[in-house]
């Protein structure tokens, strides 16, 4: 994690849900332009950590959140923080495909429209871009205008991801991203985010370790304490976290044994 | 509650024996070929020959096995460690199972052939080597660090008695070239002996990775 620009500095995180502890003090740095990977068993508090990051979790009733995340060294729960341009900075895709009810074109074009951008080549540039970045345009070219609806689970992901490209963020998030999809265009989620990585920071919480071996370069294992609070146990490199992870808590989860 | 693991677990330990297994026959096959060289016996240099089908045979079954296991049940920290030390282990113990056979072949070749000396240092390297082999198979069933650490620092007392040998043969060729192809033989013999100590200092950094994750050598 040396010599690399940190991108997101989580520091001392917590969030209460009502009165319930759903994360403890949980310190990370998420270095740029690298896919990092968080993973840990059911309710270990993986996907509100990640929520945490874009303040997705306002967006539930009761949401408490204490400490700091500081995005390019600026802390994104300041009060004079902009929601809508934090989440145009940090793009978020979800488990399940949710294109909206529209063309192709119109779906990737949404968040331009939404920005004020009323030049139609621009836009149809800027779409043409990202479904080239999402690895779908050559699958969708012919038929812009069809509904969105009539893709494949695997193209509808990847057309989320050219819907988040499309305002040109510079974080994306993922939860389970390939989860409700089959091992082929689950393999191309991953090929796709190995790319991506060359220009986003990716964050990606998965319950499928193997997927977070072959496409993570850092990883963190999540796991709750004896009051269901989920903690922060380990972090570090992908390669050594699956091949000597330091804490026995991290080997029993990754071999299977435990969690 | 039940290890979510448990036939993974049990596929393991039957390969953990099956490498034991492996090693306790090499070792034999050596330990039986240098009796064959002493006793001239070449009955028992055959046997050693014929056995090695044997451990070639547990060297492919082994690995098949650990391909397997990778493919069916990605292991992930110790457990693929343990698998990684197995597949390279495997191939130390064939190796010192091939040196067996090299030093049975010398063994049914000198049998006719007069004595050059009384075998001293030979049986001495042969003693060494084997304990070392043992040592590095029990640290591998203990997973005992310390024990293989001590076990690969052995390995220079083989060396040194390498040389002796090596130096002490070459003054026998010297002095009488029908002495030559004899010593020579005996030169390979102990060369094999040595490289037998050698396979099982790789075992012993083998175990050291398996148990700690830090793959180092452990004698330079």
């Amino acid at each position: 994690m040396n010599n690399t620009k940190i991108k997101f500095s989580v520091k001392n995180l917590n969030i209460y849900y009502g009165n319930f502890l759903a994360l403890k003090d949980i310190t990370l740095d998420i270095p740029e332009r690298s896919i990092t990977a968080i993973i840990g068993p059911s309710g270990c508090g993986k996907s509100t950590f990640l929520r945490a990051l874009n303040r997705m979790n306002e967006l539930l009733p009761n949401v408490k959140t204490e400490g700091e995340v500081l995005l390019d060294g600026k802390n994104i729960y300041s009060p004079d923080v902009d929601l809508v341009s934090l989440r145009r900075r940090v793009g978020m895709v979800f488990q399940r495909p949710n294109p909206f009810p529209k063309s192709i074109f119109e779906n990737v074009a949404f968040g331009l429209r939404i920005q004020g951008i009323k030049n139609r080549e621009q836009i149809e540039e800027i779409v043409e871009l990202s479904l080239r970045r999402a690895a779908l345009w050559d699958e969708v070219k012919n038929k812009l205008h069809k509904s969105a609806l009539e893709l494949s689970g695997g193209q509808q992901q990847r057309l989320c991801i050219a819907r988040v490209l499309a305002v040109q963020p510079e974080v994306i998030l993922m939860d389970e991203p390939a989860s409700a999809l089959d091992p082929i265009a689950t393999l191309r989620i991953e090929d796709l985010m190995r790319e991506l990585r060359e220009e986003y920071t990716i964050v990606i919480v998965t319950h499928n370790m193997q997927q977070a071996a072959r496409v993570s370069d850092f990883t963190a294992f999540f796991l709750t304490d004896e009051n269901r609070a989920g903690m922060l146990i380990e972090y570090g490199n992908t390669s050594e976290i699956f091949t000597m992870p330091k804490d026995p808590r991290t080997e029993g989860y990754i071999t299977g044994r435990y969690g | 509650m039940v290890n979510p693991r448990h036939i993974f677990d049990d596929e393991l330990k039957a390969l953990r024996a099956d490498l034991l297994r492996m090693g306790t026959l090499a070792r034999e096959a050596v330990d039986k070929s240098i009796k064959a060289l002493i006793n001239r016996d070449t009955v028992l240099a055959d046997d050693v020959i014929v056995g090695d089908d044997v451990i070639d045979k547990m060297d492919l079954d082994i690995e098949m096995k650990c391909m397997e296991l990778i493919a069916r049940q990605q292991p992930m920290a110790r457990d693929l460690r343990t698998i990684g030390t197995i597949l390279k282990t495997i191939t130390d113990l064939e190796r010192i199972a091939d040196h067996a056979v090299d030093i049975a072949k010398i063994a049914k070749i000198l049998a006719d052939q007069p004595p050059l000396k009384p075998y001293i240092d030979i049986p001495r390297m042969c003693e060494l080597s084997l304990s070392m082999l043992d040592d590095a198979l029990k640290s591998f069933v203990n997973e005992d660090t310390e024990l293989a650490r001590k076990m690969c620092e052995r390995d220079d007392l083989v060396d040194a008695l390498y040389n002796q040998v090596f130096r002490e043969l070459l003054t026998y060729m010297m002095e009488d070239p029908k002495a030559v192809v004899r010593a020579l033989y005996l030169i390979f013999v102990a060369r094999f002996l040595e490289r037998v100590a050698d396979h099982a200092t790789n075992v012993g950094e083998r175990v050291v990775y398996m148990v700690t994750g830090v793959l180092k050598e452990l004698n330079v």
